[in-house]
């Protein structure tokens, strides 16, 4: 497949879907990855000098990319109440200060969550399908999203099966997502983690790229942020590709959502710069890419309040949650 | 309001340039026995940065007898007392680097992203690397005690100025000899900013010599009797005409001369680093690099794919001022190039190759050339065959690994060629028939000291970097 260009249309791919073996067969003959060469793409879009007027501008688009995320054991309303507070208005001290995209709680969370942002315009996410390992019967996977959605979840951030994937049941994934999308609805969009630093290879990623948008994923995205690896500019670059592609191909546009591991202003402007230079300003929009991040926002919202008073505030000038 | 990247200008106070320069003569700068002097702009502008000596027939005299008497003192140093000077040339050139990465741009007319993230680093680079030889050489596998040669003169190009020079002088100390270099005449002032690093770094007076100057300073100094080897950079006309004037005399020559390098991109390749790969190959430096993959070829059944991916990517390519950060393609060096160039596209063109040219503006001053793809190219168009030295590619197509290798060794230069495929042993097997002193395999236009570097046919003989280059400054 890789050698056919120009594929017009969305259902010229979806014939590859019909079984394992022609899954494998397209997802086998994607263009390969050079490690080195995608790594120092990456580094090198990661030199942009990024001031002033663009400056200011990335780091607005950048916290209303954000969503803003707790995924604790420890998780309680009190906790969830405050994040949502801070996602509709993330400065108390500027009110200029744009929200973030969404909120990122577990499904039991949602509806508090929900209330939280109530009127804000802030989306509420929620992760599913027993995340983050995703190990449990596809019975309890789609339970899990039915009460998210049922909830009010605006978005549900699945996991794939990586055990699955690994082992070359390609199907077997693809079906997952196609029946978690079921699930969803059309309330939610579904956004699909493939662990990236599970899968390992970028070829691996490519691959879990094209089977997720095949079938049905509104947004792709890198990571749970509860394994040793998680986004990195090299996965995001390279998914960010894959969704360049696909839309060349088929028309359908698709989100990314690089998570975990971006903890400062300079990360996130290095990974707008990404965007804007791969998949392009389309996708310069938090409907079409966000950060997964909890710690990022403050380090956003003091940058943006240097570069407002010429100063660096401190910790203590942005709200702890 | 969209993205965009706001100006982000390196800051030019962080060089002095004085109004005028000498030439660099036994430890001094002096001026031209004749009083000659010339310009040096900035391409990017226009602006006139210095005027600089302009050497002639005495000056390559003085320079050639400083070097002379240096040689004794200096070859007659233990290895390990030259590795210091080495040592401590290549940390002050790293502890400067920001200053020399402004000059070079300012001089060249090359992006800032460049000279501070390549040529820079290679420079120290070379130096750091050379210095370990310095002691070892006995064990470099030319006898046990080999031998400098004594005065080296060395003629460099205006695409690497500085780099060039390393690539030159850095062996050349190495191994014990002295040296009297010419640099460009529209790159002149790196080499005399790195005089003062010599006489920062304590060398000994006539160790190295920098004579600026036009061609006929370069015939000169090559012509000396004085000198036992010379070394040349640049183009395969003038190339020819220094191994006519060696020829008969015990003179030992180098030459690293042009090149038609050969991407050849296999439809198994990785399309995305592979379009990455041929932008770098044919883009950097704007085309004016003698190793540059200015040949795309292309397997058939991919040829649109990549066309349309490398179009798109080089669409991208932010064309302007060298000095800001975010620049990927400068200027080009001369107003005497950008016509050169100017006219092999337009022949290209006539021939009936189709152009496509980045849309991106030309500032109104400089000299500028907008990155330029040719496809529907033949072995018989003009610019399929002659060396263009700026941001032009041309695209032609094969069907097989065979095709392939007969196209890329179609030409009479040999110095570089790129293979992108998925299959390690079609790399293996393609390196091994491409008529190509250096062959790239899913990457291109990557440089390190310890790699030798050189050309087959029209492209030159001798190797410089690693081992093989100390062998071009011993008396083996």
């Amino acid at each position: 497949m890789s050698t056919t260009p120009h594929v017009p249309a969305a259902h010229a791919l979806t014939d590859v879907t019909g079984s394992d073996a022609s899954l494998r067969r397209f997802l086998h003959g994607l263009p390969g990855v050079d490690a080195v060469g995608l790594e120092a793409r990456a580094a090198a879009l990661g030199t942009r000098s990024i001031k002033t007027t663009s400056k200011a501008y990335a780091l607005d688009l950048a916290i209303s990319m954000v969503d803003l995320t707790t995924l604790e054991g420890a998780d309680t309303p009190g906790k969830v109440r405050a994040l949502g507070a801070k996602a509709v208005h993330p400065d108390p001290t500027d009110r200029t200060t744009p929200a973030t995209a969404a909120v990122c709680v577990y499904p039991d969370m949602v509806a508090v969550a929900k209330e939280a942002v109530a009127g804000s315009g802030v989306k509420v996410a929620s992760v599913a399908t027993a995340f983050p390992a995703g190990r449990a019967s596809m019975a309890v996977k789609i339970a899990d999203v039915r009460e998210a959605v049922a909830a009010g979840a605006d978005e549900v951030d699945m996991v794939i099966d990586r055990g699955a994937f690994l082992s070359g049941r390609y199907l077997k994934v693809f079906e997952e997502i196609t029946a978690v999308k079921d699930a969803c609805g059309d309330s939610a969009r579904l956004k699909v983690i493939f662990e990236t630093g599970e899968l390992s290879t970028y070829d691996n990623i490519r691959r879990a790229s094209y089977l997720a948008m095949l079938a049905g994923a509104d947004f792709i995205k890198t990571s749970t942020g509860k394994v040793a690896v998680n986004a990195t500019p090299a996965n995001t670059l390279l998914m960010l590709q894959a969704v360049r592609d696909f839309r060349d191909r088929t028309g359908v546009q698709i989100g990314v959502k690089p998570a975990g591991g971006i903890r400062t202003a300079k990360d996130a402007v290095k990974f707008l710069v990404l965007v804007g230079e791969t998949a392009g300003t389309d996708w310069l929009d938090p409907h079409w890419f966000r950060f997964g991040a909890s710690s990022l926002l403050n380090d956003l919202l003091m940058q943006r309040q240097k570069l407002a008073t010429g100063r660096y505030s401190g910790p203590d000038y942005v709200t702890v949650d | 309001m969209t993205f965009e990247y706001a100006p982000a200008p390196e800051s030019r106070s962080v060089v002095d340039i004085a109004p005028a320069y000498g030439l660099f003569i036994d430890g001094e700068f002096t001026e031209a026995a004749d009083g000659r002097v010339f310009k040096t702009v900035s391409p990017s502008t226009e602006e006139v940065l210095s005027e600089v000596a302009r050497a002639g027939e005495a000056d390559v005299e003085r320079a050639v007898a400083a070097a002379r008497r240096a040689f004794e003192g200096w070859s007659a140093l233990p290895g390990s007392e030259r590795a210091k000077y080495l040592f401590r040339i290549a940390r002050i050139i790293q502890e400067r680097s920001r200053e020399l990465a402004v000059l070079e741009t300012l001089d060249n007319g090359k992006p800032i992203k460049e000279t501070r993230d390549t040529d820079l680093p290679l420079v120290a680079a070379h130096f750091f690397y050379h210095a370990g030889w310095a002691d070892k050489l006995e064990h470099a596998g030319y006898g046990h005690a080999p031998r400098p040669l004594g005065v080296a003169a060395q003629v460099i190009p205006w695409n690497f100025p500085l780099l060039m020079l390393a690539w030159k002088i850095a062996p050349a100390l190495a191994t014990g000899n002295t040296v009297v270099l010419k640099p460009a005449e529209t790159t002149p002032l790196s080499a005399l900013f790195f005089a003062d690093v010599c006489r920062q770094a304590g060398l000994p007076r006539g160790v190295v010599n920098i004579l600026p100057g036009y061609g006929d300073t370069g015939a000169a100094l090559v012509a000396h009797p004085g000198v036992d080897k010379v070394a040349f950079t640049g183009s395969t006309g003038v190339g020819k005409e220094i191994a006519r004037t060696v020829a008969g005399t015990r003179k030992k020559l180098t030459l690293e001369l042009g090149g038609k390098g050969a991407n050849i991109v296999f439809d198994d390749a990785p399309v995305d680093q592979a379009v990455e790969g041929i932008v770098s190959g044919i883009f950097f430096n704007q085309g004016q690099v003698c190793c540059a993959g200015s040949r795309l070829l292309v397997q058939e059944s991919v040829h649109d794919e990549v066309l349309d991916a490398l179009k798109r990517r080089i669409a991208t390519l932010r064309l302007g001022d060298p000095l800001d950060k975010n620049t990927d393609i400068g200027a080009i060096n001369s107003a005497e190039q950008l016509a050169r160039i100017t006219a092999l596209t337009d022949q290209g063109e006539a021939e009936g190759a189709e152009r496509w040219t980045a849309p991106c503006e030309l500032p109104s001053s400089g000299y500028w050339f907008a990155p330029t793809v040719f496809s529907g190219v033949t072995q018989a168009h003009t610019v399929a065959r002659d060396e263009i030295f700026g941001p032009v590619l041309s695209v032609l197509t094969f069907r097989t690994p065979d095709e392939a290798v007969a196209k890329a060794n179609n030409t009479a230069y040999g110095l570089s060629a790129g293979i992108w495929t998925d299959k390690g042993s079609r790399i293996l097997a393609m390196a091994n028939k491409l008529r190509a002193g250096v062959v790239w395999s899913n990457t291109f236009n990557k440089f390190d000291p310890t790699s030798p570097f050189g050309g087959y046919k029209e492209s030159g003989y001798g190797r410089e970097g690693g081992r093989h280059g100390l062998e071009a400054y011993l008396d083996v």
